[in-house]
């Protein structure tokens, strides 16, 4: 197992060419150019044997990769922001064609302002489409969740797009050691290229896509429903596997501090550090506080995060990403997570560190004395 | 499992949608005039016309009456002839 | 005996979903017939989305990806970036109509031609949005009426072949349902080119858009040729040259005035006089502008 000292972009780079992709599809945006700019080099320089297709949008960049994977092409891209929402429509497509298309995500807020630092907008706009989503605090996590995408996304009884997403530049362009995965150690985790087959094919064809009345519809959509549902038992065991392979332990979240915590942070990314400074800190004072890291957003752990978080009394949701209207998508799952176990622990969603703001330890605790004081369920914490 | 979400392929046939109600006339061929030139098959968007000894034949379940052999026969061996 | 000499397998099966008369399922047919079953076709949203047939069952007898309407050229780049790369070479083609391909797929379509991708792109130009009900495109003719121009389209048809050919790409060819000869001949022509996208602008009758009665498509495909309305032409490697019946129309003489092409159609039954002598003043401008293209190649020919 070898170690190099990558941002969480060349990360992501490094996964690809390890996981070996025959299509590689992207158009840049800050701050995800340096993952394709890498793996444009892995090409070059014949450590990736792919083909690199540089389309002229990111519209284009998914639907071309809808295109080699329709014929049984491995394949990867990655986006941010304003470029996830030009290729907002055919993300859909991607999944309703049941294609295992993998891509990374790397968050940043949208526009207007303009502003290319991070938030989660982006990455949760995408939690109904049926793509099976990961968030990564860190470049190892980025890396690892990379290669355990393509296990997902192929598994026959999935087929279903998988996505990583991690934090514009407090993981994209911040350096750390990462332990990469051997080649032939690979082998016996990723599946071998042709172990799913292509739907379309020249000596058996048929057609991709046809105008469905509504009875047939239901069923073709039921039939994505269930793939979903299924992933949630195939994510579990491919981390497993995973984790005993490289001893990196990973699950669908991770808890810390949890076993007698009365209060728990619920997060998601690179706030994760500070986050985690700050429960230090409160334990140091005697509070009992947790934390937990959520690594799988969709399909959403509710069984297994309910019952992690259920005796609590209190729960404070630190979202990433504007909201209006509403609760944020990650309180709102929480706030699901607990109903469906019928805990009573009370939810508070807050909302942090919005367009790249930094989120500090002293934020953290700061927001844990307002919340025990003032009571106040849904806010933003702004400076 | 064949490692492919079967469901979603639809798959090639004939009679993909019942074409031939939609007919309000019949093209009806002259066998007596038709020289089998086969310009009657060529130009029938519908692929319904097979030219066979006997002349040029037309399959009405999926003939949508469109009338374009008739325009096109040089010989004047089809007629278009309403349905009751 | 035209089905001795044309190819007799259909990959575009009977009992499909096209209106009574379509153009661009003879179109079609021609295609396939022209690529055979090694063939995989991308189809945007247009007619042939319906044409196709309902789920679970299909009219073609090739493999078909359906893609989101401005998506249809990228898909296809994949996909046959794919298909090289797995080793499994075959035509890959985009079947898509005037508004994916001059409209909101233009943008693709760009990318897709300056990257050179081996691809044919075929546009079936039935010059409006016909499957949403009749609404302008970026392809309907000047003064033609549709449901978004209900007084006729103050605006010109956009020349994407002419677009095409600025990209450089290998080939680009017009063609017309009533010559089916000059279809299949083109067509095997671009699948034999194998580098760069091949890109084919079809002229597309359609009888409920253009209002007209479904017997006349052929006739009026022909007559949009004999009034040089429609110029059946190709342009390879940059060498533009007139193809089949056009080749002889440069002549105003032997043009038929387009009056005779115009009075067919409903959707040109409000045109006043002066407005059909302005077409016919456009056409034959559009003629001497050929006349300019073609003296002008036939003088750098002579001159290397």
């Amino acid at each position: 197992m070898s170690k190099l000292l990558l941002t969480g972009n060349y990360a992501a780079a490094y996964a690809v060419r390890d996981a070996e992709p025959d299509v590689v599809s992207a158009y840049p945006i800050t701050p995800q150019t340096p993952v394709i700019e890498k793996i444009a080099e892995f090409i070059e320089s014949g450590e990736l044997n792919a083909k690199f297709v540089r389309v002229e949008s990111e519209h284009s960049a998914m639907a071309a990769l809808i295109g080699a994977a329709s014929v049984g092409a491995r394949t990867y891209t990655a986006t941010s922001s304003q470029g996830l929402f030009y290729m907002y429509e055919v993300i859909w497509w991607a999944s309703g064609a049941r294609l295992p298309i993998v891509m990374g995500i790397v968050t940043r807020a949208l526009g207007p302002p303009w502003n290319i630092w991070s938030e989660h907008a982006d990455f949760y706009a995408l939690r109904d489409s049926g793509w099976n989503m990961f968030f990564a605090s860190s470049a190892q996590e980025v890396y690892d969740f990379t290669l355990v995408s393509y296990r997902v996304s192929e598994n026959p009884e999935v087929l279903l797009p998988t996505l990583v997403g991690w934090d514009a530049f407090e993981v994209s362009h911040t350096y750390e050691p990462v332990s990469l995965v051997e080649k032939e150690e690979l082998k016996s985790f990723i599946p071998p290229k042709g172990s799913w087959k292509p739907l379309l094919d020249v000596g058996e064809p048929g057609s991709l896509g046809n105008l469905a009345y509504p009875e047939e519809y239901i069923k073709v959509r039921f039939e994505m429903r269930k793939a979903s549902e299924r992933a949630r038992r195939i994510i579990e065991e491919s981390l497993r596997s995973y984790s005993s392979l490289t001893g990196r332990r990973y699950w669908f979240f991770d808890c810390v501090y949890c076993e007698d915590a009365d209060t728990v942070f619920v997060i998601q990314g690179s706030i994760f550090g500070e986050t985690l400074r700050a429960v230090e800190e409160l334990r140091s004072r005697g509070e009992k506080v947790g934390l937990v890291k959520v690594w799988v957003y969709r399909p959403f752990p509710y069984e297994e995060l309910g019952k992690a978080i259920e005796g609590t009394k209190n729960v404070v949701v630190l979202a990433r990403a504007s909201v209006f209207g509403s609760l944020s998508p990650l309180g709102s799952d929480v706030a699901s997570a607990l109903k469906l176990r019928g805990a009573s622990a009370r939810l508070f969603d807050v909302t942090v560190g919005v367009g790249g703001v930094d989120v500090k330890a002293e934020d953290v605790i700061g927001i844990y004395d307002k919340v025990r004081v003032s009571g106040e369920s849904s806010f933003w914490w702004v400076r | 499992m064949s490692g492919r979400v079967e469901v979603l392929l639809s798959r090639p046939v004939v009679g993909a949608v019942p074409a031939g109600t939609w007919r309000t006339e019949r093209p009806v061929v002259d066998q007596s005039r038709c020289t089998k030139c086969g310009i009657c098959w060529l130009y029938c968007p519908d692929g319904v016309i097979q030219i066979t000894d006997q002349g040029a034949v037309v399959d009405y379940a999926y003939c949508k009456g469109c009338g374009i052999c008739a325009a096109e026969c040089p010989v004047k061996a089809i007629k278009m002839v309403r349905e009751v | 005996m035209a089905h001795r000499i044309f190819p007799q397998e259909e990959y575009i099966l009977k009992g499909h979903a096209a209106c009574p008369g379509c153009g661009a399922t003879l179109l079609l047919r021609y295609v396939l017939k022209a690529l055979g079953p090694s063939t995989y076709i991308v189809i945007p949203a247009c007619c042939t989305s319906v044409i196709a047939g309902p789920h679970p069952r299909s009219a073609f007898r090739v493999p078909v990806l359906h893609i989101a309407f401005a998506a249809s050229a990228a898909a296809a780049s994949g996909m046959v970036e794919a298909l090289e790369k797995l080793g499994k070479p075959a035509n890959v083609v985009v079947w898509a109509g005037d508004g994916g391909t001059v409209d909101i797929g233009l943008q693709a379509l760009s990318g897709a031609a300056e990257r050179g991708h081996n691809i044919i792109y075929i546009c079936y130009d039935n010059e409006a949005y016909m499957n949403t009900g009749i609404q302008k495109s970026g392809s309907t003719p000047y003064k033609a009426w549709t449901t978004t121009t209900p007084t006729g389209n103050p605006s010109f048809k956009k020349d994407v072949p002419s677009i095409m050919a600025a990209h450089r790409v290998p080939y680009v060819a017009t063609i017309n349902p009533a010559y089916p000869n000059d279809i299949i001949y083109k067509l095997r022509k671009a699948s034999s080119i194998r580098g760069g996208l091949k890109y084919i602008h079809a002229f597309s009758p359609c009888p409920p858009g253009w209002r007209y009665d479904p017997s006349l498509t052929v006739k009026i495909a022909r007559l949009a040729v004999e009034t040089g309305v429609w110029v059946l032409y190709e342009v390879e490697n940059g060498k533009f040259s007139l193809t089949g019946l056009s080749r002889n129309l440069l002549k105003k003489e032997n043009r038929k005035p387009v009056a005779e092409y115009l009075k067919l159609q409903g959707r040109f039954a409000h045109l006043k006089q002066e407005e059909i002598d302005e077409i016919q003043r456009l056409v034959d401008e559009q003629w001497r502008r050929i006349e300019e293209i073609v003296a002008e190649h036939g003088a750098r020919a002579k001159s290397v």
